[in-house]
């Protein structure tokens, strides 16, 4: 592999003849290419579904493995959809789902065992207590770990002897997160799964992800429509709007490449302004537009410029941006 | 090490850690072959993406204020690196521009300027 490292000289102390760096930096350095060096954990390829009214048309993207990706859009967009198409609940009719380099055909049960799936709604049977789903989880996944499992439970105090169907949200939430991370998963997908829940446990939540992919080989995938949730975690965000690819990038590139102008009207009345001007939203008193951040420069000295947030973002690039929920 | 992070801020996240880190590193709080924490941990304590803190280590060591060891991680150089001294004369040029900015706006001449700037040395 090409390094593209500038050593640096005349330094003491350390050996720079056989420098190399860091993994993550190696990445990096390679820029677009870097997930060329060993195989992704999630490729999705041109994954086309069709229902009556919607269509799921030719979504691709690709997960590196050691990283957090935002699979976010607005309610209907297609998340739920992709995300079944992935976990194998639903079928496709068309494009490739590979997982670690891998089909679901190629090995069903390897498959499934390396995704853990947590959603907003319960799929455990509401009768059941937690001992039961653990004994259901263990029969079904061989790395289910019965120790890692309760050692969750009761940190997060869920009732052991009542019936599932006394659980409130945030109960149901927390137990079907146990059941995934008590097995050896490599990536987590969560459609949704901390809407309804508390600041205190969404926090926690997020510090579970990034400690699960701490160590390069765990990766998340991560549907929502609440955006701010995963803004300070994730590397990657996929934005999806009517069953398309929208746009897909790091957050550190999103973020950077698009400036959050404001202004009067005379402003839009500028053809050689306007028309980088994306998203324009008027209101009686100016109005407000995103820019890419290379044509910013074709803005009058002292208009008002902010830096977006990826909700802002997405708001001002969608058709639909009033279904989108603002926070 | 200490890293303070503000979402309000203008300056990108990473530009934040990477700059705070510098601070450090130039001020001797940090001394030369401290070993960083792995990009990975940082980003995790920190609660920012992977990509922010793999970004501000790469901008760190391209400047020459840090190096990757195999086997080690990421290494504190000693500051009498040759782009150390960079940074340092990059330092006093800014500053000798707001200086000079401010003394042109009082009209001083150079000879004032030149005894000012020789008291402030003696201090």
């Amino acid at each position: 592999m090409e390094m593209s490292i500038k050593t640096t000289s005349g330094a003491s102390g350390v050996d720079l003849s056989d420098m190399e760096a860091c993994a993550e930096m190696r990445f990096v350095m390679e820029d677009s290419n870097y997930y060329k060096e060993e195989t992704p954990i999630l490729e999705v390829k041109n994954l086309s579904k069709q229902y009556k009214g919607f269509l799921l048309d030719k979504v691709s993207f690709t997960l590196p493995r050691g990283y957090i990706m935002g699979y976010v859009g607005p309610n209907g967009a297609g998340k739920s959809t992709t995300l079944g198409l992935i976990t194998q609940t639903r079928h496709a009719m068309e494009g490739e789902v590979l997982l670690d380099g891998r089909s679901y055909a190629d090995d069903p049960i390897l498959y499934k065992e390396k995704i853990g799936y947590v959603s907003s709604v319960s799929y455990f049977p509401p009768m059941m207590k937690v001992k039961d789903a653990a004994a259901i989880l263990k029969q079904f996944y061989p790395t289910f770990s019965k120790e890692k499992f309760y050692r969750f439970v009761r940190e997060w105090n869920l009732p052991e002897n009542k019936k599932l169907s006394t659980f409130s949200t945030g109960m149901m939430v927390k137990l079907m997160f146990a059941a995934v991370l008590a097995r050896e998963t490599r990536l987590l997908i969560l459609d949704e799964a901390t809407n309804g829940l508390d600041v205190l446990f969404r926090e926690e939540i997020l510090n579970l992800l990034q400690r699960y992919i701490e160590d390069g080989e765990h990766s998340v995938l991560f549907a929502t429509h609440i955006i701010d949730d995963l803004e300070q975690i994730a590397d990657y965000i996929v934005m999806v709007e009517d069953g398309r690819v929208l746009m897909q990038d790091t957050k550190e590139a999103l973020t950077e490449n698009y400036i959050l102008v404001k202004g009067d009207e005379s402003l839009l009345a500028r053809e050689e302004i306007a028309k980088y001007l994306l998203g324009v939203r008027r209101s009686a008193y100016g109005f407000s537009a995103l820019i890419q951040s290379d044509d910013a420069a074709a803005l009058p000295a002292g208009t008002v410029m902010e830096k977006p947030g990826i909700s802002q973002i997405m708001s001002y690039l969608m058709k639909g941006h009033d279904k989108m929920e603002m926070v | 090490m200490k890293i303070i992070l503000s979402n309000q801020s203008e300056k990108p996240i990473y530009l934040q850690i990477k700059e705070q880190l510098e601070e450090q590193i130039l001020s001797g709080e940090i001394p030369e072959n401290t070993v960083l924490p792995s990009i990975r941990k940082m980003a995790s304590d920190l609660l920012v993406s992977v990509i922010t803190t793999t970004r501000a280590y790469k901008e760190l060591e391209t400047d020459g204020f840090i190096t990757t060891v195999p086997g080690k991680g990421c290494i504190v150089l000693p500051p009498d690196n040759k782009i150390l001294r960079e940074q340092y004369l990059r330092r006093m040029e800014e500053g000798f521009m707001q200086a000079t900015g401010a003394a042109k706006k009082m009209q001083m001449p150079l000879e004032e300027a030149k005894e000012i700037f020789e008291t402030v040395w003696n201090m």
